[in-house]
């Protein structure tokens, strides 16, 4: 639903911007293009290296590993789960329900979704030529210590 | 890498079959899902960067921007779809026409966890206490991260590297 506003907001700006300056508009698109085509092989990397983490990592050992009674194990599994792989909120909170349900405790499932949001090891290098290395690991550091503290706090709030 | 990493999963395939398999298939999922939601984010990236001159974003998200560039970053970050390596690109951008790194990361923090759509879903599936108490939390902690990132890069400003996009 979401992909739709966005392609319909995308495809009204650029008649827009067509009808105000054509050239300028092509010059955009050239752009686009060439900043897709840059960014792609890294993209690539992060989608095959998720592919072969969840093929390892399904549904049912993520239950197991951070399933009921898994206590501070499962905060820090989670927390160590969570910070590697990037996983699509749609598919994320599906998931993170059915550990719910499956008796899980809040805090360890506020920790996955958190970190898996937050922090991202897997696109660290993608990160790093955009902000350099030094703030890229300490935003994910940052990132990190906060979903931790926050989680902990939000499984000992519900 | 891209060509080693997909060479790892190829020889997975005959040497484990079940997980080499599957892994593709996450991987083709991912990739569809991926050039489904791209193109838009690219072309907006490119009109960003041809309509909108660095005087102007420096006016709204430079330094000195106030409270209005940091509202404008987070609402720029919760609007947006798909997960937070298409935001970097943006960030470029960005951070290219002079936006401040405050609202850069204030714009990533807001990418990464306060979606809109997000929010809705997760509400459906994991009701509106843990959502509200989670958002409240990640509220906090966006502008947390951003306010000591903004102070890292003014100490070190040798550790950005050249703006890209």
């Amino acid at each position: 639903m979401s992909t739709a506003a966005l392609y319909m907001l995308t495809a009204m700006l650029l008649v827009i911007s067509f009808r105000k300056d054509r050239k300028k508009t092509r010059q955009a698109l050239k752009k686009a293009w060439k900043s897709f085509e840059n960014i792609l092989p890294q993209f690539l990397s992060i989608l095959v290296l998720i592919g072969l983490m969840l093929a390892v990592l399904d549904r049912e050992t993520i239950t197991r590993l951070l399933g009921a009674d898994s206590g501070a194990a499962g905060m820090a599994v989670a927390a160590a789960v969570g910070s590697v792989t990037l996983i699509p909120g749609f598919i994320a909170f599906p998931l993170a329900a059915s550990l719910l349900s499956s008796g899980a405790g809040y805090g360890q499932t506020a920790m996955f979704l958190t970190t898996l949001m937050m922090v991202g090891l897997v696109t660290l290098p993608l990160e790093t030529t955009f902000f350099g290395k030094r703030l890229a690991v300490m935003r994910n550091a940052l990132a990190f210590v906060y979903a931790v503290v926050s989680s902990v706090v939000l499984g000992v709030i519900l | 890498m891209f060509l080693a990493l997909f060479g790892v999963n190829v020889a997975l395939v005959f040497l484990n079959p079940s997980i080499g398999r599957t892994a593709l298939a996450i991987t083709g999922d991912n990739v569809l899902e991926m050039l489904s939601f791209l193109p838009p984010i690219f072309v907006l990236l490119g009109l960003l960067d041809v309509w909108v001159d660095r005087e102007t974003m420096m006016k709204y998200m430079g330094r000195g921007s106030g409270t209005r560039g940091m509202l404008l970053a987070f609402i720029l970050g919760s609007a947006a779809a798909g997960p937070l390596y298409a935001a970097f690109p943006m960030a470029g951008v960005m951070m290219k026409k002079g936006a401040s790194m405050l609202n850069v990361f204030i714009f990533i923090g807001a990418w990464s966890t306060t979606k809109i759509p997000l929010i809705m879903f997760e509400t459906a599936t994991l009701g509106f206490r843990f959502m509200a108490l989670r958002l409240v939390f990640n509220l906090a902690g966006i502008f947390l991260i951003a306010f000591i990132l903004e102070r890292e890069v003014r100490r070190h400003p040798e550790s950005l590297p050249e703006p890209r996009a």
